[in-house]
């Protein structure tokens, strides 16, 4: 009898814990329902921003000092246990190569350092806030970081006039999540600060799936047979500002890179 | 002891219950807080958003021959007659506007990228309006700048004289693509290129993509205050509010480094956006700054809806002109030593 009430109790206790686990988990507890926009779809309307470090290095990776010495520890490499699904960048091996050479110049070839456009999808992790606009035929991504932004047409697929640095976006919804494919990026930008690159032939495929009231869940399939020998992933969660004040600012970063660009054709004095 | 473990359990299974509970309230303000009543539709109604503000969504061109002020010789005449503005029209077209019109770079021969697109099609010249000037009035130009005005432009250019190749500091904001004049607020026609403004409404927000330099402004429309006064901009601060069918935006925190015909960081723009037809917006903007001008000023500008695409203006990703004219003028600056020696 006592043993019996024993194995009841240890029951509903492990019962309990998984219940507790699974809703704790979020893997296992049931989806998230977004509230909705006027016409019904899924309001991701809001300020978002990435709380990561992977604009410093998608991969996992230990703390490191960083390139400046006068700037101490503000501008040190933080830690991180990266955001690309098993930690792998399937890099073909002239990519490979090509990769630690950008890494070991990071400071002089990364396109961050210009204000140059950060193309897709490092717009989406930069340690800045963006904002989604979301109409009913087009959402309109407004990045804070060179006043970047981006166009999605929801409406049929179109095709792209050229190649950019934003890319080309088309939208879909399936389900709660926002499907965005981008092509047309062209070979200027890169992933990260270590030196992550793609070609031409890149081909993102972006997801954006509510996943509370204040997050969003942003997954992004890369796939660029030039560089990569199969398609990789990374995923992390968006987090909304919530501060009631809370803005996209100006942030044209072109006269922060000038002196860096420009400084030695200026006049001697 | 055997007793306490199955109330542990009860304690945890309650505390599970309580945190489901307390998820739902939280989601169910969320989605309330998206209905909002339309406002009333009077004389020809625009098309609403899902969340009933008038639509102003689309692709707009702000090409038109207009030019912002009037032409001399024309005096208080405001409007051209229909006979008058196919006339000038027709001399557009040639190439020929004298005074009456911005041909920009639509000049003749002038065959960049879609001339239908771009308005660079000679035969695609036109006028957006009858308004014989952009600005508004009897007066149709912009008033005389105060003295005091005068004499702190007066300044500015002469501490630049003699100093234009010195750094890029020197050089105009465009050459930079830190601001071109277009994407300048208020925004006006300029050459016929980078006239695309793609505007996106969601919840609370109208946003503009202005081609040119693919300039960005995501205008809070809830009626919220300016930034505080010590946050100055580039392009200023843009907050806006709906009166009826018009979107109203009132702009200031401005810099002194972005002068507009002159202006200071005193400047302070309203802007007005209305729908008049299923194809055309009016932009009307009220220009005022009591350190430049005596009183304000408005303009209007008939924007035409269009299919675009717009494209991307990375003007900065292939700046090569900075660098070429400060290694110009530096190569200048070694064979002048070399002369004087």
């Amino acid at each position: 009898m006592q043993k019996q009430f024993k194995n009841v109790v240890v029951a509903s206790m492990a019962a309990a814990i998984v219940l507790l686990a699974a809703m704790l988990g979020g893997a296992q507890a049931p989806a998230y329902r977004a509230p909705r926009t006027g016409d019904g779809k899924p309001n991701l309307n809001g300020i978002w921003q990435a709380l990561n470090e992977a604009n410093w290095d998608l991969q996992g990776h230990a703390a490191a000092q960083g390139p400046v010495a006068a700037l101490g520890a503000a501008f040190s490499l933080p830690p991180s246990l990266g955001v690309v699904e098993g930690d792998e960048i399937p890099y073909l091996p002239a990519a490979a190569a090509k990769k630690k050479e950008n890494q070991a110049n990071w400071v002089k070839l990364d396109p961050e350092m210009k204000c140059y456009l950060p193309g897709v999808p490092r717009a989406a992790y930069l340690p800045y806030p963006f904002q989604i606009v979301q109409g009913p035929q087009n959402i309109m991504m407004a990045y804070q970081y060179a006043g970047a932004v981006r166009i999605i047409n929801m409406g049929s697929p179109t095709k792209s006039p050229g190649d950019s640095w934003m890319g080309w976006s088309n939208g879909r919804w399936e389900g709660e999540t926002l499907v965005v494919d981008v092509t047309s990026l062209n070979d200027q930008t890169w992933f990260d600060r270590a030196g992550n690159f793609h070609s031409d032939a890149l081909h993102v495929v972006e997801r954006y799936t509510p996943r509370s009231a204040d997050t969003l869940m942003y997954e992004a399939t890369i796939e660029d047979p030039k560089v990569f020998s199969r398609p990789w992933k990374i995923s992390m969660p968006l987090y909304r500002r919530v501060e009631k004040n809370a803005r996209i600012l100006e942030y044209k970063c072109v006269e922060f890179a000038e002196e860096l660009l420009y400084g030695p054709l200026s006049k001697k004095p | 002891m055997s007793h306490r473990l199955p109330a542990l359990a009860v304690a945890l299974a309650v505390m599970i219950v309580v945190a489901v509970l307390a998820q739902l309230p939280a989601t169910a303000q969320t989605s309330s807080s998206a209905a909002k009543a339309p406002a009333a539709a009077k004389g020809w109604t625009p098309p609403r958003t899902p969340d009933g503000k008038p639509d102003l969504q689309g692709i707009w061109s702000d090409n038109t021959l207009t030019p912002l002020e009037r032409p001399k010789g024309l005096g208080a005449k405001e409007f051209y007659t229909d006979q008058e503005l196919a006339e000038n029209s027709k001399k557009a077209r040639e190439g020929n506007v004298g005074e009456e019109g911005e041909l920009g770079a639509a000049r003749p021969n002038a065959v960049r990228y879609d001339l239908e697109l771009y308005g660079f099609d000679p035969s695609k010249l036109r006028y957006t309006s009858k308004r014989t000037s952009l600005i508004v009035g009897p007066e149709g130009v912009v008033p005389p700048m105060l003295p005091s005005a005068r004499e702190r432009n007066a300044e500015i250019a002469a501490k630049n004289k003699g100093h234009e190749f010195d750094s890029y500091l020197n050089r105009p904001l465009s050459e930079r693509c830190i601001l071109m004049g277009q994407e300048q607020i208020p925004m006006r026609p300029g050459a016929n290129e980078g006239n695309l403004l793609q505007i996106v409404q969601g919840q609370g927000y109208m946003s503009l993509l202005h081609e040119i330099d693919h300039s960005t402004r995501v205008i809070p429309t809830d009626g919220r205050p300016h930034v505080p006064q010590n946050i100055r901009l580039w392009q200023g601060d843009s907050v806006g509010h709906w009166e009826g069918d018009t979107l109203v935006v009132d702009t200031t925190n401005f810099t002194n480094r972005t002068p507009f015909r002159g202006s200071s960081e005193k400047l302070h723009i309203i802007e007005r956006f209305t729908r008049t037809a299923d194809n055309n917006m009016v932009y009307q903007f009220t220009v005022e700054d009591p350190t430049t001008w005596a009183k304000p000023w408005t303009a209007e500008v008939t924007w035409t809806k269009t299919k675009g695409p717009v494209y991307e203006w990375a003007c900065h990703e292939g700046n090569t002109m900075i660098t070429t004219i400060l290694r110009g003028a530096r190569v200048a600056d070694a064979e002048a030593a070399k002369k004087g020696k």
